[in-house]
């Protein structure tokens, strides 16, 4: 879609000490390869989002970088153990600069 | 299933090697969407050609059906959100949204879409969801009518169709000349053209099963549509695809929302009878 990226993120509202709760991400990014030609033959400029990161409490959960060959819309799906209530800090790097953010919080009980 | 193709394997064999079939079950498998299970098998409509309608989600491949089983990872969702805003934005000279009339969607919209398409008395010809959304904008909005495929059209017409999530599609063919349609839309079903010649028929009912290439076919059911195609990695709307199955055939194409395929949705959907409405499916 042409609209602007927007995160999607799901994570537990609560969890119990040491847990290891499941955390969804899904941004609706178009993923421009960089490989196709539009009408008149040019190449349509790469633009994707090539890295996405993932912290708690400024300490780094998870991350990677991604090619071309990703398809539209792209979804993660990880684990992480939760030792105390704090704050999910997503983000995600498009080609042109843009870093679109997501933030979440989690009650440890 | 593995006992059953292992036993047929090795009749097979025994009898010649070269008549194996490329025939593959649907899976037995339940569709699940945010707790709600969604009708993937019903017994056929009178006068059907099946005795069991099925929807396509039981011909795809486990992680396509895992996708649409969770509206979290369905990209389709996103049209559905857009839809949603699109609902609530005043468009045209009369200062209209469309919840300025309908109120709130899930309420107003509830099942709904499983009755579409429609006999519309005005028009005196069917009328399916888009139709419908343009004739509010123009009669009611005072809006243009959407371009045929415009982002906007399909994501509204998403919206508009998930209300009715796991409604088991149903069409009234006593309204108007409902049944007309229905008649040319049968006939279209089964005539064959393109260069091809090929029927909807030769594909969806004769070969229903079977492989086509890598492509597991299935009855070509339309109750998933607007849908979330891996291919396309966008919404994909009815019109769009059967224009698309047409044009696979080498065959001229309809007009989007022409008599011709305005017939062919009247008898496509009514094939799908008692399937659960699945907007937005995933599909490969």
């Amino acid at each position: 879609m042409a609209a602007k990226p927007k995160p999607r993120v799901k994570v537990p509202k609560t969890a119990k000490a040491g847990e290891t709760i499941v955390i969804k991400t899904l941004i609706s990014h178009k993923m421009e390869s960089g490989q196709r030609k539009d009408k008149e033959g040019k190449i349509i400029p790469r633009k994707i989002i090539n890295k996405f990161t993932c912290e708690f409490n400024g300490e780094p959960v998870f991350s990677c970088d991604m090619d071309p060959a990703i398809s539209a819309n792209p979804y993660f799906e990880f684990r992480a153990k939760v030792p105390e209530s704090g704050m999910f800090k997503f983000s995600w790097v498009d080609d042109d600069g843009s870093v679109y953010t997501d933030e979440q919080k989690i009650e440890v009980s | 299933m593995k006992k059953i193709s292992l036993a047929v394997a090795a009749v097979a064999t025994m009898v010649s090697s070269s008549v194996v079939s490329a025939y593959a079950d649907p899976v037995d498998d339940k569709l699940v969407i945010d707790g709600q299970e969604m009708i993937t098998r019903a017994p056929a409509p009178e006068g059907h050609p099946f005795k069991e309608v099925l929807s396509g989600w039981l011909f795809r491949e486990p992680e396509t059906r895992e996708l649409e089983a969770d509206s979290f990872q369905n990209s389709g969702m996103l049209y559905v959100e857009r839809g949603q805003e699109i609902w609530n934005t005043v468009e045209g000279s009369k200062g209209k949204s469309c919840a300025s009339c309908h109120n709130d969607a899930a309420e107003s919209m509830k099942g709904i879409s499983a009755h579409y398409p429609k006999w519309d008395a005005d028009a005196k010809r069917p009328i399916n969801i888009e139709l419908q959304i343009d004739k509010c904008r123009t009669q009611n909005m005072g809006a243009e009518a959407y371009k045929f495929d415009a982002p906007e059209q399909k994501a509204l017409t998403t919206f508009i169709k998930y209300q009715s999530l796991g409604a088991p599609v149903k069409l009234d063919l006593k309204q108007g000349e409902m049944q007309s349609w229905w008649d040319r839309g049968k006939k279209e079903y089964y005539t064959r053209t393109g260069q091809l010649n090929l029927a909807c028929a030769s594909c969806h009912e004769a070969s229903m099963g079977k492989h086509i290439r890598a492509d597991h076919l299935s009855q070509g059911q339309a109750n998933g549509f607007p849908t979330y195609r891996l291919k396309q990695a966008d919404m994909v709307s009815l019109h769009n695809r059967l224009r698309g199955c047409i044009r696979d055939t080498r065959a001229e194409m309809p007009k989007p929302f022409s008599d011709e395929l305005m017939a062919l949705e009247v008898y496509v959907t009514w094939r799908g009878t008692g399937l659960s409405v699945e907007t937005p499916a995933v599909r490969q």
